[in-house]
């Protein structure tokens, strides 16, 4: 096994030991905690499809988030009050299921990846982080001022969204559903970049014009791998919202689109499991820091700037060394 | 069908004031190569951008395999097995060497779209693009990461990423670049027997390399064709000399 595999293997089994610990010990918050840091990481898993793979520094990703939050917000919304989403020209009424949350969490945010993309992939470099940014100022500001789903103060959900099986208020069964949501995505994500489409994406991003005379679109290449990755970032921000029963504008924000940016590279950009390791050690950060001083994020950004100046691929690159998942 | 796989017909390019191309007229037949020789800033790369699809002439055609390629992309040109090498290799460096070689042969079966699949237990493709390693010499380096090769072993896998695309001719921008003496004649053994496979379009300096393998030789100076010729012909050539030959003696 490559050290690589070995810190995914860790990172998966602590995933597992800690909140079966917690359970045992009773600390529910420890659940909660957990709960937070795979969300995190199924968001930034999304993101580092498109930045580590596909070369986009998007600076959305709080677009898609967001919208998956909202997708939830709105259709539980609609089914705690009983009133349809629209009437005209057919009925559409809320849900409180989970999988057709989901589905509307990741469609939603796909749909709105393609649009960006379609945008943003005419530019590259800086151009292409500042229109992401653009449509997330955009999207956000447009949340602020819709006063029907909440406005500045968002929605409120009374009770979780349900899961055909499970009971998703108890803290252990909804973490285990989050953290089975990680690992097909995961499980998926390691069989995209290992397949023909993988490759072809990793070399648009790497010599666009090779791909390009040997007969392919770079630019089509990059953008499929937005809206997939738009998509999986959705399909978090729907499991945030519903961890939170609660969803607002500041999961549209710009500091929430740089989070997650900070998940991946904190964990390894380009690293499968680089998302799962910079989110459980944010949340850790987070946890014990910002308990000591309200000023944690100056402590965060120090150790951000280590990894960046010293430690290229993040912290999976540091215990695993050099080279990248595909081999 | 014709003779001519590739042929420019009165090729005008210019950059602001600059004509870079000035009723460029080329041929490439079957079974030929066919030299393009210049001083630097002659227009070379420029033609070959006209050729592959990268640039849009001002006015002229592009024809290949009997086709008015003027206005196709430099995809569609790829895919109808029009094989370019780059002056500067653009290889994928975080890639292993047969990845890249996969890329070519990925691109020429229209399979980029699979995406559950491990691209390396696909047989077809690693099929092809092992056939192509083991054709420039590279087969034992596959597993290698391209960042790791030697400046030669680049240029070799550039022409390997060219071959996976079956092609129907190359064209190939100074692919002796920066290779040294043995080098270049590795690479011109290479391409002499390639020749038998598609034609190639060939722009290059090293004179040696030219004299070795040219059926033809066509002379480019301030964006206009000024001779074509057999190598002999080329190396009597007074004007010839005088333009572009006389400054290396
Ligand atoms: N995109 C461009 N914009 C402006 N001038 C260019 C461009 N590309 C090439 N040129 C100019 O056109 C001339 C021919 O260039 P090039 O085709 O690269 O020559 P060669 O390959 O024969 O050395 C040079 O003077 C170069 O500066
Ligand atoms: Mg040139």
């Amino acid at each position: 096994m490559s050290r690589e595999a070995l810190v995914n293997s860790a990172a998966l089994l602590l995933l597992v030991a800690v909140p079966v610990w917690a359970l045992w010990a009773d600390e529910p918050f420890t659940i909660t905690l957990a709960t937070r840091a795979v969300i995190f990481a199924l968001a930034a898993a999304g993101l580092n499809i498109a930045l580590g793979w596909g070369g986009m520094v998007s600076l959305g990703h709080a677009v898609y988030f967001g919208l998956g939050g909202y997708a939830m917000g709105v259709l539980a919304f609609h089914a705690q009050n009983y009133t349809p989403l629209m009437d005209w020209p057919f009925t559409i009424t809320g849900t409180k299921s989970m999988p057709v949350i989901w589905l509307v969490a990741m469609i939603s945010s796909a749909v709105a990846a393609l649009v960006i993309g379609l945008l943003a992939l005419r530019t590259s470099g800086v151009y292409f982080i500042m229109i992401t940014l653009a449509f997330g100022q955009m999207v956000f500001f447009f949340a602020i001022s819709w006063p029907t789903y909440g406005g500045e103060d968002g929605l409120s959900i009374y009770v979780r969204n349900s899961f055909p099986g499970l009971n998703t208020l108890v803290p252990i069964e909804f973490y285990g559903l989050c953290l089975s949501v990680l690992c097909v995505i995961l499980f998926l994500n390691a069989r995209l970049i290992r397949s023909p489409f993988g490759l072809a994406l990793n070399a648009a991003r790497q010599v666009p014009h090779r791909v390009e005379t040997v007969g392919m679109n770079p630019t089509r290449l990059k953008l499929s791998a937005l809206v997939i990755s738009g998509a999986v970032t959705g399909l978090a921000g729907a499991l945030f919202a519903d961890l939170n029963r609660f969803v607002s504008p500041t999961m549209l924000s710009w500091q929430m689109s740089g989070e997650i940016m900070v998940f991946v590279i904190i964990g390894g950009v380009g690293r499968l499991f680089g998302p799962v390791v910079g989110a459980c050690l944010f949340v850790l950060l987070e946890h014990f820091l910002g308990g000591v001083s309200e000023y944690w994020q100056v402590f965060l950004g120090l150790v951000l700037l280590g990894i960046v100046l010293f430690g290229h691929g993040g912290v999976v690159g540091m215990i695993a060394g050099r080279g990248r998942t595909h081999d | 069908m014709t003779d001519d796989v590739l042929v420019t017909h009165d090729i005008t390019k210019s950059f602001g004031a600059l004509r870079a191309n000035d009723g460029v007229s080329i041929d490439l037949k079957r079974g030929e190569v066919h030299a393009i020789i210049g001083p630097n800033g002659a227009g070379k790369s420029t033609l070959i951008a006209q050729i592959c699809g990268g640039l849009a002439p001002d006015s002229g055609t592009v024809h290949f395999l009997d086709h008015d390629v003027t206005a196709e992309t430099v995809r569609a040109r790829a895919r109808m097995g029009l094989a370019r090498t780059f002056q500067i290799s653009a290889l994928a460096m975080e890639d292993t060497v047969l990845q890249n070689a996969l890329l070519g042969a990925l691109g020429a079966a229209g399979r980029s779209w699979r995406m559950m699949r491990n691209v390396l237990k696909d047989t077809y493709l690693c099929g092809e693009a092992l056939a192509a390693l083991e054709r420039v010499g590279l087969a034992d380096q596959a597993a290698a990461r391209t960042a790791e090769l030697s400046h030669g072993q680049r240029r070799q896998l550039e022409v390997a990423v060219a071959l996976t695309l079956q092609p129907r001719a190359f064209v190939m921008d100074e692919p002796m670049a920066g290779l040294g003496s043995e080098g270049s004649k590795q690479l011109t053994a290479l391409l002499d027997e390639l020749r038998w496979q598609a034609p190639i379009l060939l722009v290059e300096h090293d004179m040696d390399a030219v004299f070795a393998l040219a059926d033809r030789i066509s002379v480019l100076v301030y964006g206009r064709i000024i001779a074509t010729g057999t190598v002999d012909e080329i190396r009597a050539d007074p004007v010839v000399r005088e333009a572009y030959l006389g400054e290396e003696a």
